[in-house]
């Protein structure tokens, strides 16, 4: 990647010509449409058990008086974690100027957007009555750490759309102008998606300029999201979540499991995309694996800190929470997730051949699916030890029900859906960020993107 | 302090005279603007049937029946409800040296907020609060408290504090996102996690805050300390229902709480007695005050025999 320096006007053309080939959208083979398929079948399946929920109320899910939250609110947890990697990979390392970022922004932010959409998604199907949702609006109380939520999801769901959205404008316009044998509505969706762009110095200056104010802005926002989730918990004087560590836990947590999704969605990128291999190169998964140690190592800070301290005094209630974790009936879990999300990735990932794809994308994927487990143990044990006795044995445990797996199980496919359709569309790297990553000057880059010049 | 001693007796009396008399008149009750008027004596025409009143002092009066107002029995809207019985701070003190799990209380709970399914609004647990000391029995309604933790957390201010202290729900304005039952930590809340069975009475009913009922699914709900009772200046239905007097019902600005048999002073309650709140500690300062189970009236027993004695009775 330091070929740089000096390239000539003939070399950069001939480079640009090679992105382009390269990093277009192109048709999903056998294996993305059945891919594909399969994720609509999964994600039809939870609307269909919502509209049962709907019908019948929450009911049909395993919660309880006793166990009021489920693994709706830890999956929604999840989401808001993931998302934050939007703007850790765009925001935080654009404006520390990490060169290698550019191929993996756009993957970090799709990410982030269809997290954060599935998040506030995810929360409406847990309430009781959605048809109230108004009320929040009417009625809302700025007291309550629940507006808070809404206000900054909102706002962050807002900056990460745009923050994917200007830069992709580009990208738009050129497939506007380059796709051939495309259906018709796609190019009028290409078409007004571009908003008229035509890559003038003019609107790239504009861009770069709006890229640069919302990366300032999203990153407090970003901070937020988590931290007002966790405060959704750290709020109350239940064991386990009367904390006041949960904010930093929470964002670290969430950092850590993002740059998993990023580091998953590269290998998955290259493992489909063979063009891919030239931008998603061995170098970045150095880099990402190292990012990943860093942040896992901070998780681990705070993870102990979260744990061990109460666990040295053992106080009452919390006391018999950590007795549960520990050693009791949700232990098993609780050490897979530490050990399979936390300390292992740390483990393989410090060594050089352990940041290669292969083992990089394993360790991506027990990250992602430690931190969903690491939510739930983060939301149902907390509710289970009060001395309540005159409720039924079942309500005292909590176990989801297939509507709900479904229901869950469907909000992440809906996730991922919006991922895989934004790559057919769209490309998911971008060519002028790439060219300007690799030297290639300005000027060049605009006049070879501009369909007038170059016919 | 002798003169104290004295005075529950007497008012006992009285207060038994009350309960024949001017609840008997069912239905009847004194609002606040009632009192003033039948003070007044101007407007209404007397019938020459007496009754019984208490009046906010505390002392028994005789006035004409005429005099008195009929409140409405049922139904303050849901924006009336908002705000409190004028002039009222509600407490209530359970005794647990007369708690034997007799479950009357809970029984009539139910019955008359027409709670189907699991929903309890009053629990009776048995504690032990560690290995060596005796276990007993302890209602648990909710705290009202004066710093209530879910009135904090609810977004659409569906769950409210009311100026006479009392903490209630508005199931019309409730999204159900369950942030009070999280927020709670006595975890007095329960929740309709399906379309609750209404029975026949109350399908039709008006809702109002006051009353609970109907209840509607997707809502949380929880002890209301019966404010449509205490409107109508009756007590509530745990209160009337204990055959142990148990519960203690009253206002703080009078310093009196009655259990429906007898009427003591509220501070002096406290002291003889050591009242204490549950779990003070964390500042959410309960409206619900407890008597320690000393010199109890009943030895405890185990809940299997407990049921069994209960069904003989």
């Amino acid at each position: 990647m330091e070929e740089v320096k000096k390239i000539s006007e003939t070399e950069a053309i001939q480079m640009l010509h090679q992105y382009n080939d390269d990093l277009l959208p192109k048709e999903f083979g056998i294996i993305g449409k059945t891919w594909t398929i399969l994720l609509l079948i999964i994600f039809l399946t939870g609307i269909y058990c919502y509209t049962n929920q709907l019908r019948e109320g929450l009911a049909i899910t395993g919660m309880r008086d006793f166990v009021f939250w489920g693994i709706y609110i830890s999956n929604f947890v999840f989401f808001v974690a993931i998302s934050l990697v939007g703007s850790l990979m765009t925001a935080v390392l654009y404006l520390m100027n990490i060169s290698w970022r550019a191929p993996l922004t756009r993957i970090a932010e799709i990410i982030a957007v269809a997290a954060i959409i599935f998040a506030g998604l995810i929360i409406i199907v847990d309430m009781g009555r959605p048809d109230r949702v108004v009320n929040m609006f009417l009625h809302g109380r700025i007291q309550s750490p629940i507006i808070w939520d809404v206000m900054v999801v909102s706002t962050y769901m807002t900056l990460s759309i745009l923050l994917l959205y200007f830069p992709l404008l580009p990208g738009i316009s050129f497939c506007r102008d380059r796709l051939t044998d495309i259906p018709n509505w796609q190019r009028r969706m290409y078409t007004i998606l571009s908003l008229g762009w035509n890559n003038s110095p003019e609107q790239y200056r504009i861009v770069k300029r709006a890229v640069t104010i919302l990366s300032v802005m999203i990153i407090p926002v970003a901070l937020c999201i988590h931290t007002v989730t966790s405060w959704l918990f750290a709020s109350t004087y239940r064991p386990g979540w009367d904390s006041t560590n949960f904010g930093a836990y929470f964002v670290s947590g969430a950092f850590l499991v993002g740059c998993g999704g990023v580091a998953a969605g590269m290998y998955l990128l290259r493992r489909f995309y063979s063009s891919y291999e030239k931008y998603l190169t061995d170098d970045h998964f150095d880099k990402v694996g190292k990012l990943l140690v860093l942040l896992a190592v901070v998780y681990a800070y705070f993870s102990i800190n979260e744990y061990l301290i109460p666990a040295y005094k053992m106080k009452g209630e919390e006391g018999h929470h950590l007795t549960e974790l520990f050693t009791g009936y949700y232990a098993p879990m609780f050490w897979s997730v530490q050990f399979f999300g936390m300390i292992l990735p740390i483990a393989i990932l410090l060594f050089k051949k352990g940041r290669k794809p292969l083992p990089m994308f394993v360790m991506a994927v027990l990250v992602i699916v430690c931190a969903w487990f690491k939510r739930y143990l983060i939301v149902i044990p907390s509710m289970s030890f009060m001395p309540l006795q005159e409720l039924p044995e079942e309500w005292k445990h909590y176990t989801p029900t297939f509507p709900e797996w479904a229901i869950t199980c469907g909000s992440l496919a809906g996730a991922l859906l919006i991922i895989t359709f934004f790559v057919r569309f769209f490309p998911i790297i971008s060519v002028w960020e790439i060219a300007e990553e690799r030297g290639i000057p300005s000027g060049t880059i605009f006049k070879h993107l501009n369909k007038n010049n170059e016919k | 302090m002798e003169e104290n001693k004295n005075k529950p007796e007497r008012k006992n009396q009285e207060r038994r005279n009350f309960i024949k008399s001017g609840f008997a008149a069912a239905g009847l009750a004194l609002t606040a603007a009632g009192l003033g008027k039948v003070l007044s004596g101007k407007e209404d025409s007397d019938t020459g049937e007496k009754i019984n009143v208490l009046t906010t002092d505390g002392k028994v009066m005789e006035v004409d029946s005429g005099h008195i107002r009929k409140s409405e029995t049922c139904c303050v809207s849901p924006s009336e409800a908002r705000t409190g019985i004028p002039g009222k701070k509600w407490v209530m003190v359970i005794d647990l040296s007369r708690c034997k799990h007799a479950l009357k209380c809970q029984h009539a709970c139910q019955k008359y907020h027409h709670l189907s399914g699991m929903n309890v609004w009053l629990k009776v647990f048995r504690m032990q609060d560690a290995e060596n000391t005796a276990p007993y029995w302890m209602p648990k309604p909710c705290m009202h408290c004066d710093k209530p933790p879910c009135v904090k957390v609810c977004p659409v201010s569906a769950t409210y504090k009311r100026s006479d202290g009392i903490v209630l729900v508005d199931n019309q304005r409730c999204i159900g996102c369950r942030f009070c039952m999280a927020a709670c930590p006595y975890s007095t809340r329960s929740f309709n996690w399906e379309e609750p069975q209404l029975l026949h009475e109350t399908s039709g009913a008006t809702y109002s805050p006051e009353t609970g009922f109907p209840q509607k699914k997707g809502t949380v709900e929880k002890c209301d300390f019966c404010p449509d009772l205490l409107r109508q200046g009756k007590l509530p239905h745990c209160v009337t229902a204990c055959p142990n007097g148990v519960f203690y019902m009253g206002d703080l600005n009078d310093d009196t709480v009655t259990n429906g048999d007898e009427t003591v002073r509220f501070s002096q309650l406290m002291k003889d007695k050591s009242g204490y709140r549950l779990n003070d500690i964390i500042g959410t300062e309960p409206s619900v005050y407890y008597l320690p189970p000393v010199d109890r009236l009943f030895p405890f027993k185990d809940p299997v025999k407990e049921a069994n004695i209960g069904k003989e009775e």
